[in-house]
């Protein structure tokens, strides 16, 4: 089947079979930013903003994105780029693999809630596992980033 | 500790003064990781490689009396399906270790018999994934059912034998006997214990059981293959160990290593989990076989059920001690759980005690024995703490019992006992990671210092062990010291090159393997320092077997100690390099040369900057044109260990046996830290991990053997609301033998968890839990036990 998908801002034609889901579909395509971590919609590696909200790509039909826009982390490069800062400056980011998913929905985070307390940000990323950090520089970035966000 | 980044600690008492090392500085990968650039092994294969598939078995243990593979084949765009008959028949072992491993090679590629569910029956390689997957469906396998052993306890000379074939053998004496179940065994003493035991005033036993533990690293296990223009045998894949990778693979296809090449990209973490030949072998038999790139890519469930959990154990101890407190004897016998193959048998058993005994080196003696035994589970292999986990839960529980029997501060109780600086251990020099030990003194040690500041951090009050918050809601504290290693000694080795280049750059050439703890960063750290330049001025590059020195791989706790003297070394050579290239072109003898990093100086004023070297020595010197650059190895004589005081506040519901951790505190002595905020969230990630292991892990079967917890709903890992904080402060400490004072900080953190924790349930409930994890219901019975005695 074929679905017309505005990523990252581009107008694009996809082709695949019914039940592929969009995380396959996107890596297929050459969007290797979409990580994919357990395959059952569990750790938020593979996050991608669907119409501006966060939604898990490997438990997410392609077919569903047809018609809207889906937005990877390259589709918000200069926010992570800015967060990916924030991360780095804590040594939070190790290896990297949750990365793109987490920074996207800390990005969506900051824009749904600007003012969230750390405990609203835990409970909002919660589904961004980290295997490495512990999760603590994690949240220290998170915050810091808010707080600079808030600044501006 | 203080640094122009990190949050603080105690202030730094060495005088030197460092420019790139005890920095905070950013990996400096983070962004390029952050914004999903194309960097690990997936996300590099080429698009047209053929996608292999395992076939698997149903069966905890079988022989497969046919394959038939017809249907398979006849579906287009299938490639190939192997099976046993068509791989070489030679014993490997899957363990990244090095040569001759220490492991018992009793593997083979593809086997007559399948010895757990999981184990691969077959290779299918196709045009895409989902012909693959079509492809292994069809592929048609009898097996011939045998009765499996599941229990390790029973494993021992039981009459089914998991490894009746023959061909299979140990490399040197481990202790194999596969025709008892048994795949390594050691046993030695020191002293007399049972005579020191009977004559103690005190005395504590039990018997501890530790789970197996998934690693769970983000990325899921990926290899591909592909021929080169020169027709050698590429395999990119995400390991901790390229080198031996390579070793392992050419020695057990029977081709030459110099035709093979391997490469590891960025990967997603690894935690031991990595540390193992899993997918390269059938990658690269597809290659071989059909000339054309072969990717394999394992889904989590394949992860779960077909890579390798921590080892399985079950720890007798008895300590004794006078009344004073002073602990006089250690006994520790171990039967652990290798599954149906042995990698890391001997050394993770070993480490249980190599890595623990120590901690108490005034006992008068101290015995450590036991059996790893064969199962039809998951095969279990390195994991973060490797053994001495285990081993510090079941010693750690038993030293806060003494102390409870004492009537004395659980911490007073270790500071009259625990090693300290300028002493040695008996057991350094007995005992080894599958060898004999090396005998050391431990030249850094600031745990005196941990637990004193652990205590302060945490508030630590002997006679206010545990509170009441609200009726049936208990707060507890607990406490548990841990140590583990740099490196192993005279085993590992690792190397580096570095090169000076026009402009007045370097590049620095590792085969360290960075897994996503920064190594990377931390040895271009390390070159830094020592050539006094920026960061920035040195390129990395690492872990590819054609283009880097060797070096053993990221495990042991082994880069920055290990992997990271290697580049003082060079950089040291180097730096002697360029001085005197300088003296020569400013006409002084070297000694006269004063190197201020960037820039060249000598008496009368004469000076050269390193750019103007730099183009000297590559473009304009004439006959005196060369490339500067020197290659050094290091092997460390000595693994001194790192050292962690573990501090813990739980919050525990009397009524649903529910344990909280609130805050954990762990301070550790890692050496000079070369990169602090890095040694900070390794060890937060340990102990993360070890809280998950204590309170929530565990890889789970059903009665015939099936793997239950087999994917992130079924096997729950900690995530960032289960926990409330974790604080970390590192001690000033520096070791001389390691690079600008470092130790390891790798695996240290994740040791302490299971037996603070243990301890505090055992503050708040007079109960004391022997088996992991702690899930309410073992809390709640604990409890009720308790209150019926």
């Amino acid at each position: 089947m074929n679905a017309t998908i505005v990523v990252n801002g581009a107008v694009e034609r996809f082709t695949f079979e019914s039940g592929d889901m969009l995380a396959d579909v996107l890596r297929a395509a050459g969007y290797v930013e979409v990580k994919k971590g357990c395959d059952t919609g569990n750790c938020g590696a593979c996050t991608v903003l669907v119409d501006g909200k966060p939604i898990l790509s490997c438990s997410f039909l392609a077919a569903r994105a047809d018609g809207r826009a889906v937005t990877t982390v390259l589709g918000v490069e200069e926010e992570a780029r800015r967060f990916a800062s924030f991360l780095a400056a804590e040594g939070a980011d190790q290896c990297g693999f949750c990365a793109p998913g987490f920074a996207l929905t800390v990005i969506a985070l900051s824009r749904e809630l600007p003012e969230a307390t750390e405990e609203e940000a835990r409970e909002y990323l919660k589904g961004n596992l980290c295997r490495c950090s512990g999760y603590e520089g994690q949240n220290r970035a998170i915050m810091r980033y808010l707080e600079a966000c808030n600044a501006r | 500790m203080r640094d122009k980044n990190a949050g603080a600690a105690t202030s730094l008492s060495s005088d030197k003064e460092f420019s790139a090392v005890r920095k905070s500085s950013p990996k400096i990968d983070a962004e390029g990781l952050a914004l999903g650039r194309p960097a690990y092994a997936d996300d590099l294969a080429p698009p047209n490689a053929l996608f292999v598939k395992l076939v698997r078995s149903p069966h905890a243990f079988a022989r497969v009396a046919s394959v038939d593979a017809s249907k398979a084949l006849a579906l287009p765009g299938v490639a190939c399906v192997l099976t046993w008959k068509d791989v070489p028949r030679t014993p490997y072992t899957r363990a990244g270790q090095g040569y001759p491993e220490p492991s018992p090679r009793d593997k083979f590629i593809l086997d007559e018999y399948v010895r757990y569910v999981g184990d691969e029956v077959a290779v299918v390689a196709a045009a895409d994934e989902r012909t693959a997957v079509r492809a292994a469906a069809l592929v048609e396998v009898e097996y011939e059912v045998l009765k499996p052993v599941l229990s390790v306890d029973e494993a021992v000379d039981n009459p089914i034998l998991i490894h009746p074939e023959s061909g299979i053998h140990e490399n040197f004496p481990i202790g194999f006997e596969p025709k008892r179940n048994i795949a390594a065994a050691y046993r030695m003493e020191i002293g007399d214990v049972e005579e020191e035991l009977k004559r103690s005033e005190i005395r504590v036993e039990g018997l501890w059981r530790t789970q197996a533990q998934a690693h769970v690293a983000m990325e899921p296990h990926v290899s591909f293959s592909y021929l080169d223009i020169h027709g050698r045998l590429v395999i990119v894949t995400s390991t901790q160990n390229p080198w031996h990778t390579r070793r392992i693979v050419g020695m057990t296809l029977g081709m030459p290593l110099k035709d093979i090449r391997v490469v590891k990209p960025r990967i997603g973490g690894g935690f031991g989990g990595k540390q193992h030949i899993h997918l390269e072998p059938f990658v690269a038999l597809v290659t071989l076989k059909t000339g054309k790139a072969a990717r394999i890519a394992l889904t989590r469930k394949e992860v779960f059920r077909a890579t390798f959990t921590r080892h399985e154990m079950r720890i007798a101890v008895a300590l004794g001690a006078s009344r004073e407190g002073r602990l006089s004897a250690i006994d520790m016998r171990i039967l652990s759980n290798t599954g149906a193959y042995g990698e890391h048998a001997l050394t993770t058993f070993m480490v249980a005690g190599s890595k623990t005994l120590p901690l108490y080196n005034k006992v008068k003696a101290v015995r450590f024995g036991g059996d790893v035994a064969y199962t039809n589970k998951v095969s279990a292999g390195a994991f973060r703490g490797y053994g001495a986990i285990q081993g510090l839960f079941a010693l750690e529980s038993a030293v806060d019992e003494m102390a409870a029997k004492l009537g004395m501060d659980p911490a007073e109780l270790r500071k009259r006992n625990m090693i300290a600086e300028g002493e040695t251990s008996e057991v350094f020099r007995i005992m080894g990671e599958g060898t004999e030990g090396v005998a050391m003194k431990v030249e850094s040690c600031k745990l005196d210092w941990c637990v004193k500041r652990g205590m302060e951090m945490v508030g630590w009050d002997p006679k206010r062990l545990s509170w009441e918050v609200a009726p049936g809601r208990l707060r507890a504290r607990g406490m548990a010291i841990a140590m583990q290693g740099s490196g192993i000694p005279l085993i590992d080795m690792g190397s580096a090159r570095i090169e000076l280049q026009d402009g007045g750059c370097f590049k620095l050439h590792v085969g360290a393997t960075d897994i996503g703890t920064g190594s990377d960063t931390i040895l271009a750290q390390i070159a830094a320092e020592e050539l006094g330049v920026e960061l920035g001025d040195i390129s990395v590059f690492s872990s590819d077997t054609d283009h880097a020195p060797f070096d053993v791989g990221a495990y042991a706790s082994s880069t920055t100690y290990v992997s990271g003297s290697a580049v003082l070394k060079a950089a040291r050579s180097l730096k002697e390099k360029l001085i005197e290239k300088a003296a020569e072109k400013l006409g002084v003898g070297a000694g006269e040369i004063a190197y201020e990093g960037k820039s060249f100086s000598a008496p009368g004023g004469k000076s050269l900057s390193l750019f103007d070297l730099s183009f000297g020595t590559l473009y304009g010197d004439g006959e005196g044109m060369r490339t500067l650059s020197a290659t050094e190895s290091f092997t460390g004589r000595v693994s001194p260990p790192p050292y962690l005081a573990g501090f813990v506040e739980i919050e525990l519901d009397m009524e649903t046996g529910k344990v909280e951790v609130l805050d954990f505190v762990a301070v550790v002595d890692s050496g000079n830290p070369i990169n602090p905020n890095l040694v900070r969230v390794q060890v937060e990630g340990g102990i993360l991990q070890g809280i998950g292991m204590a309170l929530c892990e565990e890889v789970r079967y059903s009665e015939s053997g099936r793997l239950l917890s087999d994917s992130l709903i079924s096997y729950a890992i900690p995530t960032r609301s289960d926990v409330g904080r974790i604080r970390v402060e590192i001690a000033d400490s520096y070791e001389p033998t390691g690079p600008f004072g470092a130790k390891s900080a790798g695996e240290i953190g994740i040791d302490t968890p299971p037996a603070a924790i243990a301890n505090a349930i055992r503050a708040a409930t007079g109960a004391r839990l022997y088996d992991l994890p702690f899930t309410p219901e073992k809390v709640l019975k604990a409890i009720k036990g308790r209150v019926l005695k």
